[in-house]
């Protein structure tokens, strides 16, 4: 039986959770919410972090009716991320796996991502889509590792949303992404928007600056103005529900040449623009086309959380890993396909 | 007259049907309703036309491509040769047909070529994969065999460096994630392409070098 603690916090959301044995205990999370028309910045992040976490620790011993002793493992997130936010958790699990004598362990954030969605949704062995404000990959297992089969050449999809949400100053709270979602649904004139697929990757950023213009037109570099016809009128709201339906399809269309290519039945979406209904709804059609399944979760294990570094560092730990202290390091960089699966043995 | 589906591809339904009495594959790009049906309906008629023109450039520069006999864009259906022997190199290489390092080799060599010769031509493949490569075999046991490329859904005519340089990032990091215990497979290809593309070699490799260095600079932030 192991007990795992895993701390979050490679963005603006800072989360602690707790399992034991595939018991979830407790799942606690807070997130840096900053003005319309700004993005949050890595030094105010960790300010914030900082300032919560100690209660955050509190409330999920709390919640889970535990004592520290309990816990077996203490896990923390080694990287992809912003490093100042990282080091906050990192300094924390240090500091609570001395004072509890707990070993500590390292995770991959984008690997927890992975495991949460498995392990929540009982998926198997799936093609996963995942997509979040920092990321944006196609992956499949195999060979004793998660192989990135397609991803953004340039920007992430969270990234394109988030920018066009600041563009157009939506409300951060609960989140941009979230907030355009749920304007593209008024949305009713479709805007055609570059459409950038090449093989199983994308690209974001020439439909960002293309949308941009749209919005504001004061951006555009002067030329146009010749034709007499008056340029149709687009509202934020269609613009939205553009913006999704063209590059959610971009996403459906790498997640089916990827399932193609790997002869797999089976898709997760998982990272947090994945809680995003839309998504989910176009990726369910392409699977039903296709004699295939999807597997997606809500929110709560979506969007970044303590519980899938918890997870994830409990069936490392199981595994074997170990990590010495002089190691529990952070690094921005972190990819996907560097981590040996010790925990899978298909 | 509703034919067995003999695969469904990313891109839509492969069946046996008939072209002026010639039995041949159609490839048939249904309604992909995930997608606005504005969309939908560009994407499909842009790829239609890409995959039949690149195919005719192709076996005018002598590469070996399916040869395309009709092109219904209201039906969505493309109406092309067929080779019923042949497998993707992806299936040689993963099935094992041959493990002899020579004839591996040999292949990606031709690969190579066959790359390097459509770049000089400014054919941009855009899906480059071992799926998208086809062996047909001369003789039973593969000894002999025709290298085919395929599905050019996502083809277009470039003379710049750029496209042809992301054209072959992409089928490096497909190699990888497909044939990961073979790691050498990019260099063998490249080393081939160089000598046939030796015109623009050096742009083409030095765009290639930076997208890829775009890609590993990425911070990729959770």
């Amino acid at each position: 039986m192991v007990c795992a603690i895993g701390f979050e916090g490679s963005a603006n959301k800072i989360g602690i959770g707790i399992i034991r044995d595939g018991q979830v205990l407790a799942n606690v999370r807070k997130t840096y919410i900053t003005p319309p028309g700004e993005g949050f910045l890595p030094k105010e992040t960790a300010k914030h972090h900082r300032e919560v976490v100690i209660g955050l620790v509190k409330e999920a011993l709390e919640v889970a009716k535990i004592s520290s002793n309990e816990i077996d493992v203490v896990c923390y997130t080694k990287g992809p991320g912003m490093a100042p936010p990282l080091l906050v958790c990192a300094i924390v699990a240090r500091t609570v796996s001395l004072l509890w004598k707990k070993p500590l362990i390292g995770v991959n954030h984008c690997i927890g991502h992975i495991e949460m969605g498995r392990f929540i949704t009982n998926a198997k062995n799936p093609t996963i889509l995942y997509v979040s404000g920092g990321n944006t990959q196609v992956i499949a297992y195999s060979n004793k590792r998660y192989r990135i089969f397609g991803e953004t050449i340039d920007i992430a999809i969270g990234n394109c949303l988030d920018r066009f949400a600041r563009i157009i100053k939506l409300s951060n709270d609960p989140s941009p992404g979230y907030n355009i979602e749920q304007m593209a649904k008024k949305g009713t004139k479709f805007v055609s928007l570059p459409y950038v697929v090449k093989g199983m990757d994308v690209s974001f950023s020439g439909i960002l600056s293309h949308i941009e213009q749209i919005a504001d037109p004061s951006k555009q570099k002067q030329k146009k103005k010749k034709t007499e016809e008056p340029e149709e009128e687009y509202s934020h709201a269609d613009l939205c529900f553009s913006l999704q339906e063209t590059i959610f399809a971009m996403l459906v269309e790498i997640t089916e040449r990827a399932m193609a290519h790997c002869e797999s039945q089976e898709v997760l979406i998982c990272g947090g623009v994945g809680c995003n209904k839309r998504l989910q709804e176009m990726m369910e059609i392409m699977c039903k086309e296709r004699g295939g399944h999807l597997f997606a979760t809500d929110e709560r294990y979506c969007i970044d959380n303590g519980l899938m570094i918890a997870h994830t560092g409990a069936e490392m730990f199981k595994s074997g890993t170990r990590m010495d202290y002089e190691d529990s390091t952070v690094t921005q960089r972190f990819r996907t396909d560097e981590v040996l699966v010790t925990w899978r043995d298909d | 007259m509703k034919a067995d589906i003999l695969k469904q591809g990313a891109e839509g339904r492969l069946y046996i049907g008939e072209s002026n009495g010639v039995s041949c594959l159609v490839k048939e790009r249904f309604v992909k309703s995930y997608r606005h049906p504005v969309l939908d309906n560009q994407i499909t008629r842009q790829r239609m036309k890409a995959e039949t023109k690149a195919s005719e450039r192709c076996l005018k520069a002598g590469i070996l491509a399916p040869k395309v006999l009709h092109m219904d864009l209201k039906e969505r259906k493309i109406y092309m040769e067929y080779f019923d022997k042949a497998i993707t190199v992806k299936e040689f290489v993963n099935k094992g047909i041959s493990k002899d390092p020579k004839v591996i080799n040999e292949l990606f060599e031709k690969i190579g070529t066959i790359i390097g010769t459509m770049h000089s031509k400014n054919i941009i493949h855009g899906d480059l994969t071992t799926s998208n490569i086809l062996m047909n075999p001369k003789t039973e046991d593969f000894s002999e065999y025709d290298v085919i490329m395929i599905d050019f859904g996502l083809s277009h005519y470039e003379e710049g460096a750029e496209d042809k340089g992301v054209d072959l990032y992409v089928l490096e990091r497909a190699l990888l994630s497909t044939h990961s215990e073979l790691p050498e497979l990019f260099e063998i290809i490249l080393k081939s392409y160089k000598k046939v593309n030796s015109k623009e070699e050096t742009t083409v490799i030095a765009k290639f070098e930076e997208v890829r260095a775009r890609g590993r600079k990425r911070t990729m932030i959770g």
